[in-house]
């Protein structure tokens, strides 16, 4: 049973991908479809077996490597974490897979684009059920090459293509680190699996380490370079510009990858390998300060976007920070468990906005958008569920895992502690902000759209809505059931157990009253200020902008990260590689290699070419110099 | 005066041996030319047969050059009768113009 809920979606993907011009567009659908619910509704069994009997297991399924030392697995290890990525992942993709036949219904490429999500969706298995780091790394390179094949998916868009193409190598940043980090654990532990990695974790405490030439301890080497990878995946700040861009690809696509299971990876990984991490607590607190850079840095800039699926991608990049830094201040289930609810409610958005963007006809500006809701009804308060779930709006169910991840923060008790847990609140009133902004742009004040006439615009068909329901029943209700499973203490000793590695105890205090009432009040009072700012009086924010003019370009051009590193990296690195081709490949290699043996050979054989005269007395003259010759030779000899 | 022994005749048989050779290179217009001139080489072998005869007092070399003159008389009338044929098919004898083996 276990082994089919990765099976499943791999076998799918086969029938779609090989098979599709067979069977047809609507059967790879209903195949595809099928095949991943059955992995979902598998996975939530899963779950439950393991909530209620404290299931655990380590199936094997075949040996991959044995080399000398070097063991590996096909395996699957099933405990709370992965059972719990399971479910997101499935659920997700089924919703997802679901809602594509309705997105995509006008798309030609159908059986390949199934394929591709079904594909992903297996590489995504494999990631959170590995045993050990390099099946992990299979899993973790399978998903970034589905990311780049569905990004680029529209491959006659240029833009597309471009996007594809920057977050593949923007990942290849952050996967050289990581693989630098697993190379780092078979050189000092001799293996890759996670249970005698994490067993020898305690006896090396003391190593150091020379790196680059700076002397290093051995753990916080390990715990930095895997970061580096998950930074990457999960878009933190300084490799978080693949995924702005990535929005390029289909909005089921941002849905599934770029919001609720890829980019969410690399806190897994962190999760995952708590063992080490609290033993480094110094890498915790870059790990922190990172976070927090990233969830205000991308709350921030979702402030000023135009463009619908970019803000909620920011707002992505914004809440992967608040997971980190919940991990950073070393409350790993309480980031799980925004994980597990921002999966539903950031899903839900992006659905929705497909749906809004679908309403549209492929217009994404919300400055064209406006006074729709009575038109689309449906879409417009299933995306009110996931803006509220999304702020922390109370008892929904990012408010749960929110306000849990600045508590545990401010419980941290040391400097970085409070820090993040200030700049946690300032960025949820932030976050409150722009999703009211894009709810009211989006829905609200006139209809400013030129093109299409409001009587055009339309809600979409019920294929598409039945995942939005399902996804807003999570959004709403995901918080609440699941709260003492994943936080309370009754989680932690009988759920996560050893999943989660504790090295000194979560603090079970409580914070003050009023700072627990801090967040919830702060996100209640943005809506008004919101809907004052931009239904009401459109003019202030105007007016801001014109005071602040440089502050909003700042804003508006991401805090110029992409034009920094276009001059840091991309401008000599593309001179360089212009430089070697233009010189070094074709001065050098071609013209003494190929070029200059060829242009030799062909100067020998226009020479030789003029002995061909064709006029018999001169061929004559030459037999006789050859017969006189050797004539002479003979009778000088 | 000088007697005149086989040197002087192997010598002349030489001259004109070289000069039906040069003919044959240097003669850019003709194709008779070079009729002529392979002539002249098969001459200069008779002399050689002749005079090696006369030395060594043995008739077959003066046999053999009256064989040499019947064949080059018969290869003299099939070279002009290719010439002849020749000119009908590609309407000249110039040689710089003949150079089909160049392909």
């Amino acid at each position: 049973m276990e082994i089919s809920i990765i099976a499943l979606p791999l076998i799918a993907s086969i029938i779609s991908g090989f098979f599709g011009k067979f069977i047809g567009d609507r059967n790879s659908e209903i195949i595809t479809s099928l095949l991943v619910s059955i992995s979902a509704i598998l996975s939530a069994l899963v779950l439950y077996e393991v909530i209620v009997n404290q299931y655990q297991d380590n199936i094997t399924i075949a040996t991959w490597i044995s080399s000398g030392s070097l063991n590996v697995n096909w395996s699957m290890k099933i405990d709370a974490l992965s059972a719990v990525m399971l479910v997101v992942v499935t659920s997700v993709s089924a919703l997802v897979h679901i809602y594509s036949i309705g997105y995509m219904s006008h798309d030609p490429h159908k059986p390949r684009f199934m394929a591709y999500l079904s594909l992903f969706t297996f590489a995504m298995l494999m990631l959170v059920t590995s045993d050990n780091f390099i099946q992990l790394f299979f899993g973790w390179e399978g998903v970034g090459l589905c990311s780049y094949f569905l990004i680029g998916f529209w491959f006659k868009k240029e833009s597309a293509n471009k996007a594809a193409i920057k977050a593949f190598v923007v990942n290849r940043v952050g996967d050289f680190g990581f693989a630098l980090g697993i190379f780092l654990i078979f050189y000092l532990f001799g293996t890759v699996n996670y249970s005698e990695v994490f067993q020898q974790i305690p006896n090396i405490t003391e190593k150091n380490l020379v790196f680059l030439g700076i002397e290093i301890n051995a753990i916080d080497l390990i715990c930095l370079l895997l970061f580096i990878g998950a930074m990457g995946k999960s878009a933190q700040i300084l490799l978080h510009t693949w995924l702005p861009d990535a929005m390029e690809g289909p909005t089921p696509v941002s849905a599934l990858i770029h919001a609720a299971t890829m980019v969410t990876a690399g806190v897994f990984l962190v999760v995952r390998c708590s063992p080490i991490y609290e033993y480094s607590e110094f890498v915790l607190n870059i790990i922190t300060v990172i976070g927090m850079s990233t969830a205000f840095f991308a709350a921030t800039v979702a402030l000023v976007q135009n463009d619908i699926k970019k803000i909620i991608a920011y707002s992505t990049c914004s809440q992967l920070g608040y997971m980190f830094f919940a991990t950073g201040v070393g409350a790993y289930n309480v980031a799980m468990f925004h994980l597990f609810t921002h999966a539903f409610f950031k899903a839900l958005l992006f659905l929705g906005s497909g749906s809004v963007i679908h309403a549209f006809k492929d217009e994404q500006d919300i400055n064209k958008m406006g006074g729709v809701w009575k038109k689309l009804p449906y879409t417009y308060s299933l995306m009110i569920i996931g803006t509220l779930a999304l702020t922390g709006f109370p008892l929904l169910s990012g408010f749960y895992s929110k306000d849990a991840i600045i508590e545990f923060a401010y419980l941290r008790g040391n400097t970085t502690g409070y820090y993040a847990a200030g700049i946690g609140i300032f960025t949820a009133f932030l976050t409150s902000i722009y999703s009211w902004r894009l709810i009211f742009k989006t829905f609200h004040g006139d209809y400013n759209n030129k093109e299409i006439k409001i009587e055009d615009t339309h809600e979409s068909p019920i294929v598409m809505l039945i995942p939005l329901v399902l996804l807003s029943l999570g959004a709403i209700f995901a918080g609440f059931i699941f709260k003492d499973l994943f936080i309370g203490n009754y989680g932690l000793n009988n759920f996560w157990k050893d999943s989660i590695f504790f090295l000194k105890p979560l603090s079970n205090e409580h914070p003050p009253l009023w700072f627990l009432l801090l967040t919830p009040i702060l996100v209640i009072l943005s809506i008004p200020t919101a809907y004052y700012l931009f239904v009401k009086n459109k003019n202030l924010p105007e007016q801001i902008v014109k005071i602040n003019k440089p502050l909003y370009q700042f804003l508006l051009n991401k805090w110029y990260f992409d034009e920094l590193y276009d001059a840091l990296f991309v401008k000599p690195s593309k001179k360089f590689g212009l430089f070697l081709w233009k010189f070094f490949d074709l001065k050098i290699i071609d013209g003494f290699g190929p070029d200059g043996i060829s242009a030799i050979i062909k100067r020998f054989s226009v020479k030789a070419n003029k002995f061909q005269s064709g006029f018999i007395y001169q061929y004559a003259f030459v037999m006789l110099l050859g017969f006189s010759a050797l004539l002479t030779f003979l009778i000088v000899k | 005066m000088i007697e005149i022994g086989l040197g002087h005749y192997l010598t002349l048989g030489a001259v004109i041996f070289s000069i039906g050779i040069i003919g044959i290179f240097l003669n850019r217009k003709n194709i008779i030319v070079i009729l002529m001139s392979i002539e002249l080489i098969l001459l200069a072998v008779n002399i050689n047969l002749v005079s090696f005869s006369m030395y060594l007092g043995d008739l077959t070399g003066q046999v053999f050059t009256l064989f040499i003159l019947t064949v080059a008389a018969a290869e003299a009338a099939i070279g002009l009768a290719i010439i002849v044929v020749y000119y009908r098919n590609s309407g000249t004898i110039r040689v710089e113009e003949i150079d089909k083996l160049k392909g």
